[in-house]
């Protein structure tokens, strides 16, 4: 072994950048072997993307140093970057759609005041790369006419004419089919076996263990576990990308369900791409009971709470509400008059409006009821004291409802939610991840809140990516992957088992 | 009636009617394809022509008022530029105040200096870009069809010229230089550029450029050699009969060109059917006038096909999506 092969070809050390009060990473440290494919593996905000895109020069870090190749390097742009050998193949691929491959590739490297030369030269390398790899593309096609899964060798393409020792690829197999998937990782082992470094940014765990020399487990904007992909195991992956938290006690009598009241039937939901992101998916939920619906984030959980909320239709299957389909009572308005009601996951954006008051927010979806006023005339006392009541209720601080809802803190704009949600007597009530965000205190109170509807009779359908809030509130608990049903286990069902299932791994299936 | 429609006299007249349209009409197309939208076109335009019309009567130098009148649209054009990039601000917001600015200052300086409401004096011929004969064209004059030719190809200012020139140039170095292509580029997908290493801002800065530049030639042309003096809200629409050439034209230069010698035939129509009778009918003139600006309207309501048109433009570029 050669002393330049025990240099790492990319160093970070103390990497720290915050956007705002959101703190994306935090202190990271890692390296990354030269002619190795190293995986960078964590749940979506784990703070992956930030930290490549870093080294990338498309963000700056607020603190920290990057060497390459041993050497200490100021990377301020992309292209200082792409000058030491780095190239990325983004998620949301970096093309001109109206370009051709050729154009494509050689925008940022056409040497000169004319692209004529420049296209003949990348039309010599694309044909030289297309025998060395099996990446065979047409240089003339317009990359807008292209599936997505040659868009993305363009991509990798581009960043190798540029000159590429290490690639970046973030969440590559996303927009892939398995095939397709398979055949990137050919070209990623091809490409290490030629000395170059590849990084993987995933979440998905297959991918680690299939392809990878080591992983990294990211957490919160924090490294959590380095590892040697040989010495280690799907499990210990998902234990690390998971973690373990302290589990809140909540305390919970058994559950008494009663009828059905919410169907869930066979349902689809595929993307414009023809994705299908939800994927043949049934469970019911009956009255008195809490249902959970674990998995990584990004697995589809998102987009079934919308088709199940009203907000999209789904491509194919049937929800069933109280007996009636969902397809029927056509929006969520009316969704909502028969007794559905939905804490949104991203409550910044779907729950409240950040600009308006508080009691402005706590009405959202109710402002044409008669109680608030006549006709078009909305009585802003009667909405006001409305608002001051509940929040009293709600222990919501400080209790003014004329303070914008931007003002308030995660915890407390969860319950203004939370109120206005559970005030009209709902059946149903749909939550999305309850306690993102929300400090220790707020979170049970909600828990709280939760059992207490559940007891009450009505019948909850909770949405979360921490697994230790679906394991201490759910009677029932649902795993998704892929956009699939992996399994069903009752509450008792022990972490490893359902970090497995989070993972695609149904061992009773195999 | 043949020679009405397609005498000589009307098809030189298109030429010299579509030269400010086709200048704007490149200026926006090297903005949006950049993927600045300007509908500040028409105000550059018009300052421009003031520039140039009391510089000219100033000074009395033709190319004087031409080097004005590039000077302060680009000024404007950099306002423009600032609100867009930098600020990230509403683009159509800040073309529509570049248009209201322009027609208040222009009358405002005018009336200040020259005391005829808003109105320049008339210009002398040396203040002016005046016909000029392209060698040897003049001798062919009286053949039959040839000189008729030669009479609408000959005889414009060096303006027209250069604006002709400009087509070519402009189709050329869209498709075949490394600016033409990241300036494609920026205006489809900034973020394919920002990651390629090349800076949005600057090449958004430098298509601005070349839209305020081209405006001032087109504002010298209308004050300087169209007619010989700036007249309030002369431009007349031309900017936005350049914005609707432009979508006719799907972004693209030589198609550009043939949708504004569109527009400057009806213009050119418009003047020369005044006063025609059609038997005892006599068509207003006021009907007349309104046929380049009908058939805009008709145009863009569906007589083209589908007109994409740059991704990106009209959006400020920021690194998060």
């Amino acid at each position: 072994m050669t002393p330049a092969q025990d240099t790492p070809a990319i160093e970070l050390i103390g990497i720290d950048k915050r956007f705002g009060p959101v703190h994306a990473n935090k202190d990271v440290n890692l390296t990354i072997n030269q002619g190795s494919i190293h995986g960078i593996i964590g749940e979506n905000g784990a703070g992956k993307s930030t930290l490549m895109s870093i080294l990338f020069g498309f963000y700056h870090a607020d603190k920290g140093e990057i060497r390459v190749k041993g050497q200490p390097l100021r990377i301020k742009s992309s292209s200082d970057a792409i000058a030491h050998g780095i190239g990325m193949v983004h998620q949301h691929f970096m093309l001109v759609d109206t370009f051709t491959v050729l154009e494509n590739v050689v925008l940022g490297a056409e040497g000169g005041a004319l692209i004529g030369p420049a296209l003949a030269k990348a039309r010599e390398a694309l044909a030289h790369l297309a025998q060395e790899y099996d990446m065979d593309v047409d240089p003339d096609a317009i990359i807008g006419e292209l599936p997505v899964g040659l868009q993305q060798r363009v991509e990798i393409l581009k960043a190798l004419f540029k000159g590429a020792e290490t690639l970046i690829l973030d969440e590559p197999t996303g927009v892939l089919t398995p095939d397709e998937a398979d055949h990137l990782f050919r070209i990623l082992g091809q490409l290490r076996d030629q000395g170059k470094t590849v990084i993987l940014i995933t979440h998905k765990l297959r991918e680690i263990m299939a392809i990878t020399d080591r992983v990294t487990v990211m957490r919160r904007g924090e490294v959590v576990a380095n590892f040697e992909t040989k010495k280690t195991s799907v499990e210990e992956l998902a234990e690390a990308m998971v973690g373990r938290r302290v589990l809140l006690h909540v305390d919970k009598g058994p559950a008494k369900p009663r009828e059905v009241v919410l169907d869930v039937r066979n349902v689809t939901w595929k993307d414009k791409k023809g994705i299908a992101r939800v994927d043949n998916v049934s469970f019911t939920v009956r009255a008195g009971e809490i249902v959970g619906i674990a998995g990584v984030s990004g697995n589809g959980q998102s987009e079934l709470l919308d088709v199940i909320s009203g907000i999209t239709r789904p491509t194919s299957g049937e929800i069933i509400f109280e007996g009636k389909s969902i397809g029927e009572l056509a929006d969520p308005r009316h969704l909502r008059e028969e007794g559905l009601a939905h804490v949104p996951e991203d409550r910044q954006h779907r729950g409240l409006i950040t600009s308006f008051d508080a009691s402005e927010s706590a009405i959202l979806g109710w402002h044409y009821d008669e109680s608030l006023g006549h006709g078009f005339r909305l009585d802003r006392g009667k909405v006001v004291n409305r608002t001051r009541k509940e929040m009293e209720e709600f222990d919501v601080r400080p209790a003014n409802p004329l303070l914008k809802s931007g003002k308030f803190s995660g915890g407390n704009q969860q319950k203004i939610i939370l109120a206005r949600e559970i005030a009209r007597d709902p059946d149903l009530l749909i939550v999305g991840q309850p306690t993102r965000g929300v400090d220790i205190g707020a979170i049970e109170f909600i828990h709280k809140r939760l059992i207490h509807l559940r007891d009450q009779g009505k019948a909850i359908l909770l949405v979360s990516v921490e697994l230790d809030e679906i394991r201490s509130l759910s009677d029932r608990i649902i795993v998704m992957f892929a956009g699939k049903v992996m399994g069903e286990r009752d509450a008792t069902a022990n972490e490893r088992e359902l970090g497995l299932l989070m993972a695609g791994v149904n061992k009773e299936a195999a | 009636m043949l020679e009405l429609f397609l005498g000589a006299e009307t098809l030189s007249s298109t030429i010299r009617l579509s030269v400010p349209l086709i200048l704007a009409c490149l200026a926006g197309l090297w903005s949006e394809r950049s993927g600045i939208v300007d509908i500040g076109l028409e105000g550059k335009m018009l300052i421009g022509a003031f520039a140039a019309a009391s510089t000219a009567a100033f000074y009395g130098n033709a190319w004087l008022a031409l080097l004005v009148a590039i000077v302060v649209s680009l000024a404007f054009a950099l306002v423009h530029g600032y609100a867009a990039i930098n600020q990230k601000g509403n683009q159509v917001v800040s073309g529509v105040a570049i248009n209201m600015l322009a027609a208040g200052l222009a009358v405002v300086l005018g009336n200040e200096w020259f005391r005829e409401g808003g109105r320049t004096p008339p210009l002398p011929e040396p203040a002016r870009f005046m016909p000029i004969d392209l060698p040897g064209f003049s001798a062919l004059y009286d053949v039959p069809v040839l000189g008729a030719l030669a009479r609408i190809v000959s005889g414009h200012s060096l303006l027209t010229y250069i604006t002709i020139a400009l087509v070519p140039l402009t189709a050329w170095a869209l498709a075949r230089t490394r600016f033409g292509l990241r300036l494609r580029a920026v205006g489809e997908n900034p973020h394919a550029v920002d990651t390629a290493g090349i800076s949005v801002a600057r090449l958004r800065y430098q298509a601005v450029i070349i839209a305020g530049v081209l405006c001032g030639i087109a504002g010298t042309y209308i004050a300087t050699s169209l007619s010989a003096s700036f007249v309030r809200d002369m431009t007349a629409g031309r900017g936005f009969m350049a914005l609707a050439a432009l979508i006719f034209a799907n972004w693209r230069a030589w198609p550009a060109l043939w949708a504004c010698l569109l527009f400057g035939y009806l213009q050119a129509m418009g003047t020369r059917l005044q006063g025609v009778k059609f038997g005892t009918f006599e068509i207003p003139v006021q009907f007349i006038n309104m046929l380049p600006y009908v058939m805009t309207v008709v145009l863009l309501a569906g007589f083209i096909g589908k007109s994409i048109p740059p991704k990106a433009s009209g959006i400020p570029y920021s690194k998060d999506r």
